[in-house]
């Protein structure tokens, strides 16, 4: 299975032709996740000792649903109705309702904390195995609460998370000196990747380090480019 | 009443390998012996409130109990939208444990203040509130809430009554009458005893108004008046004793911090007055009031 076997996911979630894959920021980042990284399986999901993928950016979901969908967490028929009355997918995912969803998401600068707050619940009751990934966007990165995250987890050597943070230079004033310097001052390691490029998204997320955070900056086409 | 509670988290932190306290700079010295033991479990993150609950939601989400802690004002009103979201909405919860109530920090002014905090909470679905009128309340009600899972709001504050009451879950007479219900929530029931002094008059005591006493409320308004008598914002109760008694006749007084911002200092005493809370001006209210 390949990122291309989404393709067809993709198009039921959107019931749009015209969209290629590549329309979908997260898609590969995702893929190269749920394909190669994150140690999870569908079949133990309540598993404490799994690597945990939150999802801050919880708008347009549509590419997560169609990979979790792709690796089994739940029934391709779901991505039929979305948003649907009795639908469990949104357009923003809720972990109540979603098998493999960590957490609800939707506004953004949330996932940051809650991620910084897995890390420190796992390793106070000694489970140093699991990671600890929490995709952003560049815009989402504007919220004031992912620095207060970012500053912290900096400071104290937070090595079990890692950040992923999807940038199409969405934000409306960008970031000025790259968005990886913004990390890398906090005590961060960071890399920046073509988002696109699945060996290269993996290569910047095996860089993880002991003792310190660490970031990939996934480099896509810019918005609506 | 902070005493109490840096006792108890202390010894639930030492006892309970499930509890985790979040901090955020502030009572941070008052745990540094205890953190220094279980620093994976007294966490500091700085002046960083939407962190602290965001922290304390991740903790609940790998199974831990979190109480996060500090000033009303800043851990309410400033983080709302993470109390909202990071904690009952993802199908956890924590304990928030919140100092300087209503006008306890007057002389801090209105920055330093929260008596809107019971009303954010009140907005938002599953919440138990307890408003503990005197330090020996604070222990068990943390104890207990530490025991379960479920978002619980402990409120202290530096207004106590005489007497600490172990049975105030649900509404407890503690003097009775004939023409009216006056339940007294947390520490105004020390200044509703003075004030309903030789009226003939029931006064309820309570330091749980979430979930409120509503069978409790039913027994004892039989005469049909009741005046909520609340240390946050006045009516922050009044939808629950209405909705109660929707099938009765009824009168209901709702008294509290009122909604005015006073650009003034001063002790908790002054604040009082100055929104009719003290002794005298809570009896002139219900000798109006009363039939």
């Amino acid at each position: 299975m390949t990122v291309l076997d989404v393709e067809p996911l993709l198009r039921r979630l959107t019931g749009d032709e015209k969209h290629a894959p590549s329309a979908f920021s997260t898609l590969d980042v995702l893929w190269v996740l749920y394909d190669r990284v994150l140690r999870v399986d569908p079949r133990r999901l309540d598993d404490p000792d799994r690597d945990r993928f939150l999802l801050s950016k919880g708008h347009g979901p549509a590419a997560y649903y169609a990979v979790l969908a792709a690796k089994g967490f739940f029934p391709d028929g779901w991505l039929d109705d979305l948003a649907g009355a009795d639908s469990p997918l949104g357009h923003h995912p809720d972990r109540l309702r979603v098998p493999g969803v960590e957490i609800s998401s939707g506004s953004l600068g949330h996932g940051l904390g809650l991620g910084v707050g897995t890390a420190l619940g796992l390793r106070a009751q000694g489970r140093l195995e699991p990671r600890v990934y929490v995709l952003l966007g560049d815009a989402e990165l504007d919220e004031g609460s992912n620095h207060e995250a970012i500053a912290y987890a900096g400071a104290t050597g937070l090595d079990a998370v890692t950040a992923i943070v999807i940038d199409n230079r969405s934000a409306s004033h960008g970031w000025p000196g790259g968005i990886a310097s913004r990390f890398a001052v906090h005590g961060w390691t960071a890399v920046t990747v073509d988002g696109r490029d699945h060996d290269a998204v993996a290569a910047g997320l095996g860089q993880a380090r002991e003792g310190a955070p660490h970031v990939v900056v996934a480099v896509v086409e810019t918005k609506g480019s | 009443m902070r005493q109490a509670f840096i006792d108890t988290a202390t010894t639930l932190i030492e006892e309970d390998p499930r509890t985790a306290l979040v901090l955020a700079d502030i009572s941070v010295a008052a745990f540094e012996e205890a953190a220094l033991k279980h620093p994976d479990r007294i966490l500091n993150v700085g002046i960083r409130e939407q962190l602290m609950i965001g922290v304390a939601g991740g903790l609940a989400l790998t199974g831990l109990r979190p109480i996060a802690h500090s000033y009303a004002t800043f851990l309410v009103d400033r983080a709302y939208e993470q109390i909202k979201l990071d904690l009952a909405h993802q199908g956890t919860g924590a304990i928030l444990v919140s100092v300087g109530a209503s006008y306890d920090g007057s002389s801090a002014g209105y920055t330093h203040m929260s008596p809107m905090d019971v009303q954010l909470i009140d907005t938002l679905p599953g919440w138990t509130v307890h408003v503990p009128g005197h330090p020996g309340e604070v222990a068990p009600l943390l104890t207990a809430a530490a025991a379960h899972d479920d978002p619980v709001y402990l409120r202290l504050s530096t207004q106590t009554n005489d007497i600490a009451y172990a049975d105030a879950h649900l509404l407890r007479p503690v003097r009775h009458g004939t023409k009216a219900l006056v339940v007294a929530v947390g520490p105004m029931l020390a200044p509703v005893l003075e004030a309903t002094r030789g009226l003939d008059v029931t006064v309820a005591y309570t330091h749980t108004p979430r979930p409120f006493d509503t069978t409790g409320l039913r027994a004892l308004a039989h005469s049909g008046n009741v005046a909520l008598i609340e240390p946050y914002l006045a009516g922050t109760s009044a939808h629950v004793v209405s909705s109660a008694l929707a099938d009765r006749p009824h009168r209901l007084l709702s008294l509290g911090v009122t909604r005015r911002d006073l650009h003034s200092y001063g002790t908790p005493t002054d604040h009082a007055r100055h929104h009719g809370l003290d002794p005298a001006a809570l009896r002139a209210s219900l000798t109006t009031w009363l039939p």
